[in-house]
């Protein structure tokens, strides 16, 4: 049962990357545990908790349901590759609390980025459905869809915080 | 003041970036994977246990069975020295002869990486001969069920009973008698990151060091020195950030221990993280209890007395070191607790049976007591034809009522009942909800409004571990630590998954001092730097270890002010520190900075002069005494609609009003109450671990086993009274069992007002389709 490998070259938050894996390896365990990108988690490996949220090719995918192999040749950006990009969010998301343990919260901002790319001006309900594919344990999600709105009222120059 | 301000957190900024450290993030030199070889049965007697195939494996470098564990670690009961009678049976770390649940671990394969470790797993052949399986708990105490343990009788693992004044005359004498059944089913603390444990163990000094996602590192520390035989200050237990845990992490479960004793044995770091199906099989679980209940009232709504019979089940092993006793302890002490009846009786049934061990989840047995009195007053209101909010009102416990020892036997200093009452009214209008209710009805829309008053035990302080002989629950210390430049170090045994426990006591520790906040940190989680305490659970961490953060401060606070004074000519009564300056007590004039004195007391103490205490690291300790908890209190509105066609349950509204003494931080008390409320609201309505007859786990994934999420779930309106306790000079009581306790009994009470047009209730959690249109006759 010696896993069989293959060579594949992509780009990880703007970095160009070749690495032999494992055929069966799914993404998320690639750029945890052969690249140090540990800021997306491991919540259930079925792509129902959200937490192993990374962007493929400019759209948000659940890492534990695409191969690495599938990346070859694409460019994938996860939390760590997201710094400016999500300073407003992270902003809103600390001042209102929008996190406890903090498992959740990088799945949950960038699909919030992706939102908000979408749709600027989002009201609460869509904030809460586009959220409901990523679970979070600790919050009411309430802290966390206020500071979503917060950082699109923000972006759209309205009211601070 | 900080206390008292939405201060946010400074981990918080770490976690935003993607730079937490949660245990699966760390990895050491040479480090091995840990993959658990479990039963399919949930009662099978383990034959042989055939490794070869899997050692010959590319990767695999070790299969241990149970004998092999022999060497590295010894085996255990959940014994209870308050509870004498209750039966502990035997648990090894990895099972041998006989598995009692679906998911028990038989054999350990250690690989280089955990997908080898899994392939090895795969290919462990084990003789497996089936047995019948117990899956309830009248099953397993029927007189001709098999009996689980061979040192036993019978499956019963304990019985008590609560009472309290002549039940039965007041039964008698009642004019009118609610009875009702309830079933709260089996779920668990389901936090997004599982379990998860790396060990280390260096043969050369005997030395185990575990990094493990935990709430109570001192706790371990003690259980793995004592269960792996070394001496305790060669243990370091290390809980970096921590996923969630809710109860969940604050066991000694038997795969971790599989872990370091694998650790040993190899004598390389393992490492092993649980996936979720693994986390549905064998995580701690929670409630599973069916309760008979009574309330016997007056025919003006006064309430008499209340009877439960609650049985429930321990899964298939008591959990330790807590044992699975307190859920049906809690439920017997507090059900009714916020009325003020005398009459009480509450017997207690625990059975052993085939499914995982049930132990501590977040609001321990909570939920189901608030659940239980509150729907009971609601049929009773119903059937007197009062005021529901009215029967509430004259049986609440209030002001010359207090202090008081409860029917249920629970210590009550001063609570609010009908304080909250009036706040939750002010927030929600009753009668204008009642307008909107029978006009919906009238276009087939059904809407309810359901009440849960509940108590809220909270701080539990070293007296109920203690007197259990159990290393648990510590007195807490604070260990400050002025650094030469003035900024401050706070060693606590309190441990912060993500509450913002190392914020509130950053608080306490800068107000006290008279330093800004950004002058320290709080370090916690490492059972070698911090002093000893019990961690984070059950309320604890704002009301014990910020008291001793308080007491520590105030300490420091003096050395601070005798250097200044031996320095300035002054006396020390005659100073003050404000933002980080010495300033005289009397006009606020500044004297010199804190700096300065971090600067002399650490490199110049020959400035001092002998005799005065100048000590610059300091520790203060709290232990309550005199009362196992420390009582909180509130009450919760769910406002849902109930689709009477597909018996879906959508919750609309939902008002929190709660006690919890003063607040330290509200941004982090207002979320938290809010995660309760959600957790209680998946309780209500969806979550459930389902099992067949044969004890095979039904919902071992996110498809099966439903939480909310966040286009299901309300705004949740959180109020506060503040009631401070006066056992503490901090004044906090807990507050993270609120939103849970009230949540499930308020959606209850709210769906079972909005189906009372089909005269149908419903008295089973969670209220899933299936179950509502079973009650309302549709199926």
């Amino acid at each position: 049962m010696t896993a069989k490998t293959r060579r594949i070259a992509l780009t990880v938050n703007g970095e160009e990357v070749s690495r032999e894996v494992p055929v069966r390896q799914n993404l998320v365990d690639f750029l945890r545990h052969d690249l140090g990108f540990t800021g997306s988690h491991v919540g259930c490996e079925q792509g129902a908790c959200g937490a192993c949220t990374i962007v493929l090719n400019n759209e948000t995918v659940r890492g534990c349901l695409v191969l690495a192999v599938q990346a070859d040749g694409c460019e994938v950006r996860t939390i760590e590759g997201s710094g400016d990009l999500l300073s407003d969010l992270r902003e809103s998301f600390h001042a209102l609390n929008a996190l406890q343990c903090g498992f959740c919260t990088p799945g949950m901002m960038l699909s919030a980025e992706e939102l908000l790319q979408a749709n600027p001006t989002p009201s609460r309900q869509e904030i809460r459905d586009y959220l409901s594919g990523n679970f979070c344990r600790c919050t009411g999600y309430q802290a966390i869809v206020d500071a979503v709105a917060d950082a699109a009222a923000r972006r759209r120059g309205g009211a601070a915080l | 003041m900080s206390i008292g301000a939405s201060v946010p957190r400074d981990r918080a900024k770490r976690l935003l970036l993607g730079r937490g450290n949660f245990v699966d993030d760390i990895a050491l030199p040479r480090m091995l994977h840990l993959a658990l070889v479990r039963s399919p049965f949930a009662h099978a007697r383990v034959g042989n246990i055939e490794t070869v195939e899997a050692l010959a494996l590319p990767g695999v470098v070790a299969v241990f069975t149970a004998a092999d564990l022999d060497a590295a670690v010894s085996s255990w009961r959940a014994e209870h020295r308050l509870f004498p009678a209750m039966a502990a049976p035997e648990q090894f770390a990895l099972a041998r002869n006989t598995v009692r649940w679906q998911g028990e671990a038989v054999a350990a394969v250690l690989a280089s990486s955990r997908a080898e470790a899994e392939d090895g797993a795969e290919l462990v052949a084990v003789d497996w001969e089936e047995l019948p399986a117990i899956t309830n708990a009248k099953q397993a105490l029927a007189p001709d069920a098999p009996v689980l343990h061979d040192d036993m009788a019978s499956n019963l693992a304990f019985e008590t009973q609560v009472m309290a004044g002549d039940v039965d005359a007041a039964f008698a004498g009642a004019d009118h008698v609610e009875q009702e059944t309830f079933r709260f089913h089996r779920h668990s603390g389901v936090s997004l990151e599982p379990r998860g444990i790396i060990a280390e163990f260096e043969p050369s000094e005997s030395r185990l060091t575990v990094h493990q996602s935990h709430q109570t590192p001192h706790q371990q520390q003690d259980l793995y020195a004592r269960l792996l035989g070394l001496p305790e200050h060669k243990v370091r237990v290390i809980c970096p950030d921590v996923g969630g845990a809710f109860g969940l992490k604050h066991h000694l479960m038997a795969d971790e221990l599989v872990a370091c004793a694998a650790a040993r044995l190899s004598g390389r770091p393992v490492k092993y993280i649980a996936d979720r199906l693994e986390s549905f099989l064998a995580d701690v679980h929670c409630r599973d209890h069916e309760i008979d209940a009574r309330m016997a009232f007056s025919d003006t709504g006064e309430i008499l007395g209340i009877e439960i019979d609650d049985l429930f089940n321990a899964g298939a092993y008591g959990q330790y070191p807590r044992s699975s006793i307190a859920e049906g302890n809690q439920i017997s002490r507090l059900t009714g607790a916020p009325y003020r009846h005398q009459h009480y009786r509450a017997d207690v049934h625990m059975a052993f049976l085939n499914k995982s061990i049930l132990g501590h989840i977040r609001s321990v047995g909570h939920p189901i007591a608030c659940a239980v009195a509150e729907r009971l007053v609601d049929l009773g209101a119903e059937s007197l034809g009062l005021d529901p909010i009215e029967v509430r009102r004259k049986n609440y416990l209030d002001g010359d009522d207090f202090p008081r020892t409860s029917a249920g036997g629970v210590e009550f200093e001063q609570l609010s009942f009908n304080g909250c009452l009036d706040k939750a009214l002010e927030i929600v209008n009753m009668a204008a909800f009642r307008r909107e209710q029978a006009e919906l009805r009238e276009q087939g829309i059904y809407r309810g409004i359901g009440v849960a008053t509940f108590v809220e035990l909270t701080a539990i302080g070293p007296e109920y571990y203690g007197e259990g002989g159990q290393h648990i629950s510590a007195q807490e210390t604070c260990l400050l630590r002025l650094e030469a430049s003035g900024t401050v170090r706070c060693y606590t045994g309190a441990t912060d998954q993500g509450q913002g426990i190392d914020t509130g006591i950053q608080q306490v520790v800068a107000d006290e001092l008279g330093v800004a906040l950004a002058d320290i940190e709080v370090i916690s989680g490492d059972s070698a730097l911090c002093p000893v305490g019990g961690g984070s659970w059950g309320s604890r961490g704002a009301a014990l270890a910020g008291e001793a953060a308080l007491r520590a401060a105030a300490t420091l606070k003096q050395n601070i002010l005798n250097i200044a004074a031996s320095q300035l000519q002054k006396d020390p009564g005659e100073l003050n520190i404000d933002q980080g300056m010495v300033v005289d007590a009397g006009s606020g004039a500044a004297h010199m900075a804190v700096s300065e004195i971090g600067r002399i007391g650490h490199f110049q103490p020959y400035s001092i002069p002998d005799g005065v205490s100048a000590d610059l690291t300091v520790t203060e300790r709290y232990a309550s005494r005199g009362r196992m908890f420390l009582a909180g209190n509130g009450l919760q509105i769910a406002i849902v609609e109930v689709d009477v066609d597909s018996g879906m349950v959508t919750p609309l509204r939902h008002v929190v009003v709660h006690d919890c003494g003063r607040i330290l931080n509200p941004l982090l008390v207002q979320e938290q109450v809010r995660g309760g409320v959600v957790q209680g609201i998946g309780a209500a309505l969806y979550e459930e671990l389902r099992y067949d007859d044969d004890g095979h786990l039904l919902t071992g994934s996110f498809a099966d086993y439903l939480v909310p999420m966040a286009g299901e779930m309300p705004d949740i309106e959180v109020a506060h009274i503040e009631t401070p306790t006066k056992t503490s000079e901090l004044g906090a009581k807990g507050a993270g069992e609120a939103g849970t306790a009230g949540a499930v009994g308020a959606i209850l009470n709210a769906v079972n007002d909005a189906i009372m047009p089909f005269d149908a209730t419903i008295a089973e959690t969670p209220i899933t389709p299936p179950r509502l249109l079973s009650a309302l006759g549709r199926i």
